[in-house]
């Protein structure tokens, strides 16, 4: 017994090893509401005016998006949809949704190309972009002039910052714990102004980010629905499976 | 006679209609003291029909081409009409069939389940684990996300350790110099057709070997030694409808489960599905961690536990060879772990702790430390085989009963 308990000692002992890792820095949680669909609608009008001009949602449709936030689909046409089709007429509603820069001009211009934002709530995950997008920081040594707290050295511009402005970065050295010393960012200063307040910015970032996780799963939704009925379904059925084994083995002894 | 009687009459001088239900169901004879551990070998079957039904289905809309693989399973889970559920039920279900499968082997090692006259049984078990892990292993290729092509690579790669031919064998499985189309077009073949026949096959071979000796149980005593004067045995009853409904209560509870994990969790933090694999397969970008899918963590740790490469991979594949002579390395004529020794007590301990503790620092990013623990667990690991050769040869056991306990 002695030895098993050590064992099992040792067996959790990495895991205090495990909280190590990157240091980033916005880093405030999120969670997102899949109730306020109006907080969806309106991180779908972010997405496709600022997101779409270089980033696609290839995987999703528009009119799956109208019908699941509840948009008509003159509406989706009218405000979500700027891109033609190879007709060079208006891309139509049941169309995948593309955007207009091609993955080559996209690797010129960037050095990489754009990626493609349906699932990346599933793989960055909403904690990281909603990080993410509100850590922009200026900084001149970057092709852009900008970088960020979250994704040190990120290839795209601050696209949001006629939103948000300009923020400065505040740094600070710190121990590592390990003898050496290491500069973390501990704050954001405002350099310039944008459209919207630091409150409006962080709500338009949630609605954004509530968005692309809609995105990343329209379903689930549907799934948890049907989920909560099946889960009933079977827990009675249990009861009545149980009842009909004891009935049926009430005779072994 | 009815007309039914008839009927079956007409197709049972044809073919064995009511022969076989009765030798497998209604008239074979199990021990009547089956407890929880003896839900697995059912749910296992279940697990199996119901990745066959999933795949099929998936099969219809999938495509195998690398340009368009990733495009078509996330087609599957938005525009196809329950292909969400299709393909969760499907992931998950790979999961759970390893769950099942580790529980049943433990329920195994328990009760000496491998050992004679079962260790053809074992064997058959063990061929079915081993093909369970090729068919997981190139389905996971299939939907071309990061960690599907990182997997496959550095898992192929381990055969590049072999001397001389090893480089030669890494091209041949893969048919190109990186994993590529042509990988995940054999991968696809393997998974949907191949495999599943040898498992399929595999399956019928094990139960009718479990059939023939007829089933273990926590006692470990033959049920065979007393029978009646009709020559059933006195501690069995009919497998039908005893253990059909009895099953059935597991198989419901077992669906529970299920549910919960593919309707509310069916990522499971990312051990059921890794968020890297959520990003296409890029050749030219290697993700910062590469993991294989938890059921492998285990056989993975022992591998980058041990310095040298080429014995790493003696040590992994060596982990799992160990287990197709367990019924010749354990000496022991006493079955059950309730009669066996406290040596013997504290060495299936001391392996479950391995394996488990194996399988979390599998799944985690290696440091010194944590490779110092590998060694320690995999040195507990074959540590069993090893004390259970020696202790099982002069066992202080208890006495087992004659007819099982209830």
């Amino acid at each position: 017994m002695r030895k098993s308990l050590i064992l099992l000692a040792v067996l959790l002992s990495p895991s205090f090893v495990w909280a190590a890792g990157g240091v980033i820095f916005p880093n405030d949680d999120i969670s997102v509401d899949w109730d306020d669909k109006e907080s969806m609608q309106r991180g779908a009008k972010f997405f496709v005016n600022y997101c779409m001009g270089c980033h696609s949602a290839g995987y999703s449709r528009y009119n799956r998006v109208g019908k699941d936030l509840g948009i008509s689909d003159a509406d989706v046409s009218e405000n979500l949809i700027f891109t033609t089709d190879k007709n060079g007429e208006k891309t139509k509603v049941g169309s995948l949704m593309v955007s207009s820069m091609s993955i080559e001009y996209g690797e010129a211009a960037f050095g990489i190309a754009p990626p493609d934002l349906s699932l990346i709530a599933r793989s960055r995950g909403t904690h990281w972009l909603y990080n993410y997008l509100r850590g922009f920081y200026v900084d001149e040594t970057r092709p852009f002039g900008v970088n960020n707290g979250v994704f040190p050295s990120v290839g795209m511009p601050h696209v949001l910052s006629s939103l948000e402005g300009h923020k400065k970065v505040v740094k600070e050295t710190q121990d590592d714990g390990h003898g050496g010393q290491h500069e973390v960012i501990v704050g954001f200063e405002q350099v310039s102004k944008g459209s919207m307040t630091t409150e409006e910015y962080d709500q338009a970032v949630k609605d954004l980010v509530a968005f692309m996780d809609y995105l990343a799963e329209p379903y689930k939704e549907t799934r948890r629905n049907v989920g909560t009925g099946v889960l009933i379904f079977l827990f009675f059925f249990l009861i009545l499976t149980y009842m009909l084994k004891k009935e049926y083995w009430k005779d072994i002894h | 006679m009815s007309k039914q009687n008839n009927l079956m009459g007409w197709i049972d001088a044809r073919f064995p209609a009511t022969k076989m239900w009765e030798d497998h169901l209604s008239k074979y004879y199990a021990p009547k003291n089956f407890n929880f551990w003896y839900f697995f070998g059912s749910l296992a079957l279940l697990v199996l029909v119901l990745q066959i039904v999933t795949g099929i289905f998936l099969t219809m809309q999938y495509k195998p081409d690398g340009a368009i693989a990733f495009a078509s399973v996330e087609y599957i889970m938005r525009d196809v009409e329950w292909g969400w559920l299709l393909r969760y039920m499907h992931s998950t279900g790979a999961s759970a069939f390893f769950i099942i499968i580790y529980l049943h082997m433990f329920r195994g090692l328990m009760y000496g389940s491998y050992q004679k006259p079962r260790e053809l049984i074992w064997l058959f078990g063990m061929f079915i684990f081993l093909a369970l892990m090729a068919e997981a292993f190139m389905g996971y290729l299939l939907p071309w996300g990061q960690m599907s092509f990182w997997g496959a690579q550095v898992i192929i790669s381990l055969f590049g350790a072999i001397p001389v031919i090893g480089d030669d064998i890494t091209l041949w499985i893969r048919g190109d110099f990186v994993i590529s189309d042509a990988t995940l077009n054999r991968f696809f073949a393997l998974h949907v057709i191949a495999v599943p026949l040898v498992l399929v096959m595999l399956v019928v071979m094990h139960i009718l070997a479990l059939h023939e000796v007829g089933s273990n149980n926590p006692d470990g005593v033959e049920i065979k030694k007393n029978k009646d004067e009709n020559g059933i045995p006195l501690d069995g009853i009919p497998f039908h409808p005893y253990y059909s409904v009895k099953d059935i209560v597991g198989v419901v509870g077992f669906l529970i489960l299920f549910s919960i994990v593919v309707f509310f969790m069916p990522e499971m933090n990312g051990y059921f599905l890794e968020y890297a694999n959520f990003v296409p397969a890029n050749p030219f970008k290697t993700p910062e961690h590469i993991a294989p899918v938890w059921y492998f963590t285990p056989f993975y740790a022992i591998l980058r536990a041990v310095p040298d490469k080429l014995t790493g991979v003696i040590g992994m594949f060596a982990a799992i060879a160990v287990l197709f002579v367990l019924p010749w390395i354990d000496r022991g004529k006493v079955h059950s772990i309730r009669y066996r020794s406290g040596a013997f007590k504290v060495l299936l301990v001391m392996f479950i702790i391995s394996f488990i503790g194996l399988g979390y620092l599998g799944a985690i990013p290696a440091t010194e430390a944590r490779t110092w623990f590998a060694r320690i667990f995999t040195l507990g690991y074959f540590g069993y085989f090893i004390g259970l050769w020696f202790i099982s040869k002069n066992e202080n056991t208890k006495p087992v009963p004659e007819r099982v306990t209830s």
